[in-house]
């Protein structure tokens, strides 16, 4: 008695192709929202906060937000290739006050490129050690930069007597350029964030730091430097933490010692806002710059409005916004899941 | 000729377990050499030893004539052996493209040229028989068509030789065909070929030599593969006499069962969008019942349907006449039908908890009064099936994380016995276990079904599948496409319905 | 072969130690400390400095045993020093309307604040880092929000006693402490809930495939560490017998994570060392009052910790393999 029941079809061709499906609308629509809700948000909040707000879209207005974000942008933008390649950096608030107070010291010692060179060095030495303890002694990043975070901040701490000197930058320094005005700071930050998309798109160690977030089994299995690359990249995190410093200082004219406490969770938060994934393997720069801004106009319209809460205000609003966007972020990332 | 490749003597131990004992393998250039063995005969670990993924305890491995030890993949690589695995890894979250190219990008001033590296990507792809977007990421594409992006990397890097870990598992005949085209074509030019399949009818097909394993030694090693009877390879890497092969079958599976009853488990209409398409199934008390087809069949998604772990869009389960209602594992598992899962390093085993523990995690409400679990009821239920299914471990307390394969998957077996289940879903429930355990856990499944318990079989091994089920019903795409019964379940027949099934086509999409 | 065996009994032993200082290192490191201590300034081990010391260590020490468990689940929680601070914040206006009241209320805002962070981490599959992190940045601005950035006095005679007041010569809050390290452990050990709270940290997957129900202990993870934070918020307010809702708890999370890390409960988890947390909050207490001591300048009590922390984490590891 046959049992086998089969339904009849026609021969494929011998070497037929394969074709995929084609891209549901559904997978289209996802990871726009995924790769640009940033973006968008950020548009849309600037329009109604131009018609809603008065004096918001005025230039005065624009300039100081886009100023007093500029360089600790920089710190955000290390981070995105951080978390992109499946890591975390605790350490750069810690790295960019340490960043001032060496510049400051540089300056008054050495000169305008001794206090360009010493914080960028230390700090690139300092994720060069983070770095080497995450892949040689096989730490955790998420410990290892905690404890940096404690770490650079005592060192700053004795390197600045217990905190109290504050350096100050000679007043004839060259230094003093560097951070001055409005445009020089805009200008670093849109050159640095332009080098770093194409570093991340465009370079090799950028593509392996989406493989190793991806898929760090696969990225060893591919032949990638995966160690390298992952050291590596926290000596990038740190050198863009202690220049960020370094120039701060020098706009701020001193190097200030109280500064940057929590900076590290303000940039997460602005790469997350901007649609980096925090397990890795996807993200992109100028998802971070709108988040950067995001954030830097929430402050800012909180700060017109609500002032009599001060920063504490923007900082309830920045919480329940990291929240939101997380929650909708994991839900995309569910949804395109499905084949 | 000189061997290209030459594995000498080598060792490779494990805690608890020798996974290569003094193995010896040559390759010459330009032949396909097969190399076969059941699980856990040691053909992973001898690849992982020939391209830098482990290193060898003792023995040589010889490069071209000259002695080498790569300590990364990457230093096999940059030498010449390139490796295609038998999952797909690559980057799901990167493009086609991308992935392709990873690591060996073509470049403009210094600069990753994308467009270059995209029409290029394309033209490959082509000639491989895939022809999609490559900007999209590699996840969104079938699992064969990412299979043949792996395979087309592999082969893209001036290699002397390709290894090839099950290549096949998950792709069509044609993509098949269009595998077997490229190897003829690296052999012509003088390329040595490691294939590794279980499918015996694929090795004579395109391999000239092969190299036989068992239990981590080589049995036979470098054989011709036109002179070999294939009742002896088998039997070879069975371990197990011609005879005996040829009379009792391959694997310890003895499906003599009475069924009898109203059916236990009463599936209809499982729906998941893009996924199952309308599956219904029975199974009776004593049956085992096997779900046959090929990798991303939907196999697995139907099992975990079953038992509530994957949400459905429609369909309804009925356990012993009862319909359960709410869509979870703690319902079901309240209903009585559990399942054993295909990943057990992923969803079964909880690798820092004890023996005891790991048995006893599902029966837990069952077992705790006020939320205290009771010792002395947990510890009589632990010994019980510690004892029944022979699990080897040094003590209940040894984490499970220690134990072999074949154990772990014992333990996770005692973990759905304990609950005294109605039925039973074993997806995969010999992978990765070697032939001793294997025959063990087969011939619990075999107890079980003559207990009562109504079975559902998942099992890529044709044999294991054939042998074990009552009835075979045959997946494609989510779909039900053939259903052998009786005598009827046999090899060929279930070939013949995975050929004759309706092709992948285009995604209807709903 | 004999080549082999030798090797053999080098990693053997190498083994061995790193496994016993995982376990008891942190123990031997307490015991070590304050024999240091005390051969340095004879003051030190006696009951008066050991009841100073119980004061600051017990609220980090509840802390941690709320984020030992949390840990425990593969999770962290970031959001615990906010949660002191918006206890700062309550207990000033509520005291007003009756100790037992505020009490309550300062109990619901952690359990709150723990619902919340729990619940994106199970329902929205969050990762805890950032859902954590958020509620952080959230709830310490919102504390603010309610009660202002200053310092208030509070002058409510229990909690004011359970600050500062002993016991048969032991404080108070010492024998609280007790109490909830007791039940901790209970849980841990003996309940169900203990049971499947370190299944999911171990292999979520595979828990709940068992059928555990996992979104519910993990909320109810997060919601105990809450409660215990409120409380170690009162405490502190009690202790100083001010509130102050931007200082207090600032950094208690990186002093809770310390000692849960310290006492040698692992971050990736699927275990959770009670007995040790609670060596780990004693030590890095130790330390800290060693440095104070003999003066050891702030930035570098900083590095020391840094470096400690690091070194219990990488002693942590285990072994090493290939």
């Amino acid at each position: 008695m046959s049992s086998v029941t089969t339904q009849p079809q026609a021969a494929e061709p011998f070497g037929g192709t394969t074709v995929a499906a084609s891209d549901s609308r559904k997978e289209r629509v996802t990871g726009l929202v995924q790769n640009h809700g940033g973006e968008a948000v950020l548009a849309v909040v600037v329009v109604v906060a131009s018609l809603g707000s008065q004096g918001f879209a005025s230039w005065g207005n624009i300039e100081s937000i886009l100023v007093g974000n500029a360089y600790t942008a920089l710190l955000a933008l290390g981070m995105t290739f951080v978390i992109i390649s499946g890591g975390i950096d605790l350490s750069v608030g810690s790295m960019f006050a340490l960043g001032g107070v060496l510049a400051a010291r540089g300056s008054i010692d050495g000169g305008p490129v001794v206090a360009i060179l010493l914080p960028v060095g230390v700090s690139a030495l300092i994720g060069l050690v983070q770095g080497l303890l995450i892949t040689r002694a096989r730490m955790e990043p998420f410990i290892v930069t905690l404890a940096g975070l404690l770490g650079v901040r005592g060192l700053m701490q004795a390197i600045s007597k217990e905190g109290s000197s504050t350096y100050l930058v000679p007043q004839h320094s060259a230094f003093l350029n560097f951070g001055s005005g409005s445009w020089r700071p805009i200008m670093t930050a849109v050159v640095l964030f332009g080098i770093g998309t194409i570093v991340l798109q465009r370079t090799r160690f950028g593509q392996a730091l989406f493989a190793i977030g991806g898929s760090r089994s696969a990225a060893v299995l591919m032949g990638l430097p995966v160690q390298r690359t992952r050291a590596l990249v926290y000596v990038l995190s740190g050198s863009l933490a202690g220049l960020a410093g370094a120039l701060n200082a020098s706009r701020l004219q001193s190097g200030v010692t109280n500064i940057g406490v929590g900076y590290e969770l303000t940039a997460i938060a602005a790469v997350i806002i901007g649609g980096t994934l925090l397990t890795g393997g996807a993200g992109s720069i100028t998802g971070t710059a709108a988040g950067v801004l995001l954030l830097a106009v929430i402050q800012n319209l909180i700060g017109v409005h609500l002032s009599k809460y001060g920063s504490s205000a923007s900082d309830a609003v920045n919480g329940a916004f990291l929240a939101i966007v997380v929650i909708v972020q994991t839900y995309l990332s569910r949804l395109q899941r499905l084949p | 000729m000189e061997n290209v490749l030459e594995v000498d003597h080598v060792v490779k131990r494990f805690p608890g377990v020798v996974a290569l004992d003094r193995v010896s393998f040559s390759l010459q250039p330009g032949e396909v050499h097969a190399l076969v063995g059941e699980n856990g005969a040691g053909k992973s670990t001898l690849i992982k030893v020939m391209t830098g993924v482990y290193k060898a305890d003792a023995g040589e491995v010889r490069y071209a004539g000259k002695p080498v030890a790569f300590d990364s993949p990457s230093a096999a690589q940059q030498a010449g052996i390139s490796t295609i695995y038998q999952e797909v890894n690559l980057v799901p979250l990167m493009s086609v493209a991308r992935n392709l190219y990873l690591n060996r990008e073509p470049r403009r001033f210094g600069l990753i040229d994308s467009r270059r590296m995209r029409q290029q990507a394309r033209g490959v792809l082509r000639q491989f028989g895939v022809d999609v977007n490559v900007s999209r990421p590699l996840r969104s594409l079938g699992l064969g068509a990412q299979q043949m992006v792996a395979i087309a990397r592999a082969v893209q890097i001036d290699a002397r030789v390709v290894i090839m870990d099950e290549p096949t598992s998950s792709l069509e005949k044609r993509e098949v065909e269009t595998l077997f085209r490229v190897i003829k074509q690296l052999r012509e030019a003088g390329i040595a070929i490691v294939y590794v399949s279980h499918r015996l009818d694929e090795l004579y097909k395109i391999c000239d030599r092969v190299t036989v394993m068992r239990d981590g030694v080589v049995v036979g090693g470098g054989l011709d593969m036109r002179g070999l009877d294939r009742l002896r390879l088998v039997s070879m890497m069975l371990g197990r006499d011609v005879v005996d092969v040829k009379r009792h079958g391959v694997t310890a599976f003895d499906a003599d069962h009475e069924i009898e009853g109203e059916p236990v488990l009463r599936v209809r209409g499982l729906t998941r969008r893009h996924q199952l398409h309308n599956i219904s199934l029975d199974i009776r008390p004593g049956e085992v019942v096997g779900l046959g087809g090929l990798l991303g069949s939907g196999r697995s998604e139907t099992a975990r349907a079953i038992v509530g772990a994957l949400g459905l869009d429609s369909g309804t389960v009925e356990v012993d006449g009862a319909v359960v209602r709410r869509r979870s594992t703690a319902a079901s598992i309240k209903a009585g039908a559990v399942m054993l899962p295909e990943d057990r390093k992923a969803e079964g085993i909880i690798p820092n908890l004890s023996v005891r523990e790991n048995i006893v995690l599902a029966a837990l409400p069952r077992l705790s009064k006020f939320g205290l679990v009771s010792r002395a009821k947990q510890d009589e239920i632990v010994d019980f099936f510690i004892k029944r299914l022979r699990i080897k471990a040094s003590s209940p307390d040894q984490h499970v994380g220690e134990l072999s394969g074949g154990n772990q998957q014992k333990v996770l077996l005692a973990r759905w016995m304990c609950l005294h289940p109605k039925v039973l879903l074993l997806d995969e429930p010999t992978r990765g276990i070697d032939v001793g355990a294997k025959a063990e856990v087969q011939g619990h499944i075999d107890d079980l079904a003559r207990e009562g318990l109504g079975v559902l079989l998942i099992s890529s091994e044709l044999d294991e599948l054939v042998e074990g089920s009552d009835r075979v019903l045959v997946l494609k795409d989510g779909h039900v496409i053939g259903h052998l019964a009786g005598d009827d379940v046999s090899e060929e027949n279930l070939m013949e319905v995975l050929a004759a099934g309706p092709g992948a086509g285009d995604d209807i999409d709903d | 072969m004999t080549d082999l065996s030798l090797e053999r009994r080098i990693t053997f032993d190498r083994d061995r130690v790193l496994s016993w200082l995982q376990s008891y290192g942190v123990y031997a490191a307490i015991v070590v400390l304050v024999a240091i201590d005390t051969a340095l300034s004879p003051r030190f081990f006696t009951l008066q400095n050991a009841r100073v010391q119980l004061f600051q260590a017990v609220p980090v020490l509840l802390v941690a045993l709320g984020m030992a468990l949390v840990i425990g689940t593969e999770g962290i929680d970031l959001s615990v020093g906010a949660v002191i601070a918006l206890a700062a914040a309550l207990i000033p206006i509520m005291i007003g309307h009756g100790l037992v009241l505020t009490i309550v209320v300062v109990l619901i805002a952690g359990g709150v604040s723990g619902t919340i962070g729990g619940s994106m981490v199970a329902f929205a599959r969050v990762q805890p880092i950032v859902a954590t992190l958020a509620l952080m940045i959230g709830l310490r601005g919102f504390a603010v929000i309610i009660n202002g950035a200053s310092a208030k006095p509070v002058n409510n005679q229990f909690i004011d006693d359970l600050g500062v007041k002993n016991w048969f010569g032991v404080p108070e809050m010492a024998f609280l402490a007790a109490l909830v390290v007791a039940i901790v452990a209970f849980v841990v050990r003996r309940s169900t809930f203990g049971r499947q709270l370190m299944a999911i940290g171990d292999n979520r997957a595979a828990s709940e495939l068992s059928g555990t129900p996992v979104r519910r202990v993990l909320v109810l993870v997060y919601v105990i560490c809450g409660i215990l934070s409120a409380i170690a918020g009162i405490l502190i307010v009690g202790h100083g017998a001010e509130a102050d809702p931007s200082g207090a708890g600032l950094l208690y999370e990186l002093s809770a994570i310390t000692a849960v890390v310290v006492g040698g409960t692992p971050l990736s988890g699927g275990k959770v060392k009670v007995v040790g947390t609670v060596a780990g909050a004693i030590f890095m207490q130790l330390v800290q009052a060693t440095l104070i001591q003999h003066n050891v300048k702030n930035s570098w009590s900083q590095i020391i910790e840094a470096i400690i922390i690091c070194f219990a984490v990488y002693a942590a590891r285990g072994r090493s393999g290939r």
